[in-house]
């Protein structure tokens, strides 16, 4: 199942909400695109929703350290939100987990934003 | 799987994507459990990551071979590219703080993780990984063994 993104609004918060598979190709060029795009029209809160992201790979991983970085670079604020436990998994054991701002319920997330 | 199995692939994504589904399915027949169907599954995606990206550069015309063996103990499969080999005192540890941000790295540390051995051996003629998970059960459909 290839990677699928739609975005939503909600209180000046952008949430990507993903599904399928983050991997080298198809998958992590869409999610690139989509943040790159979403900054350069300053949208700079932005929640990615990966509650319904069943696999993720290196490279998939390097996407979202990408993600992170890019939107923190621009002045904005990137946060997760509902990992599975394979995503929750990949992220400890790679000490992602506490680099990024890991959050499980969307209203408090939003709010989180500064 | 009784008999070894390889397979002979071209440099493209879509090798990938066959070595991990094959992983998959093979480590599944022999009995592995859902969580190492998918350790085994993603250290063989990131080993054919590898072979494809960083050995052969997605080169049309080098190969890599994904092999399949079943020992008595273990699950054995062999990844070769045709690549000049890898530097492996050059790899940094992604865990390390000053690495922990960077977007690439981490595919020979996930195969560490998800296997019980790991082996890489590069030359000038291509890199060789083998990666080995024990097998604990019997495998699925084994009657022979059954008492």
């Amino acid at each position: 199942m290839s990677m699928k993104l739609s975005t939503r609004q909600v209180d000046g918060v952008t949430i990507v909400d993903c599904s399928g598979r983050i991997t080298l190709g198809e998958g992590s060029v869409t999610l690139r695109d989509t943040v790159r795009d979403l900054l350069s029209k300053g949208n700079k809160k932005i929640i990615l929703n990966l509650a319904e992201v069943n696999y993720i790979d290196s490279s998939g991983i390097g996407e979202l350290v990408s993600a992170f970085t890019t939107t923190k670079n621009q002045g904005g604020e990137l946060k997760l939100l509902h990992l599975t436990k394979k995503v929750h998994d990949l992220l400890q054991i790679t000490k992602l987990y506490t680099v990024f701002d890991v959050k499980d319920d969307e209203t408090a997330a939003v709010k989180g934003f500064k | 799987m009784e008999q070894p199995v390889s397979y002979t692939l071209d440099s493209t994504l879509d090798t990938v994507d066959h070595a991990e589904e094959s992983a998959t399915r093979i480590a599944t027949e022999l009995g592995f459990g859902e969580d190492e169907v998918m350790q085994i599954s993603m250290a063989v995606r990131e080993g054919a990551v590898n072979a494809v990206l960083h050995g052969n550069k997605y080169a049309p015309d080098k190969k890599v071979t994904l092999a399949f063996e079943r020992t008595p103990e273990d699950l054995v499969i062999t990844i070769r590219d045709q690549g000049k080999g890898i530097d492996l005192n050059g790899i940094p540890n992604p865990l390390a703080p000053e690495n922990l941000l960077k977007t690439s790295g981490r595919g020979i540390f996930l195969m560490r993780s998800f296997m019980d051995v790991v082996e890489i051996r590069p030359s000038q003629t291509g890199t060789e990984v083998k990666l080995i998970k024990h097998v604990h059960g019997k495998p699925v459909g084994n009657k022979e063994d059954s008492q």
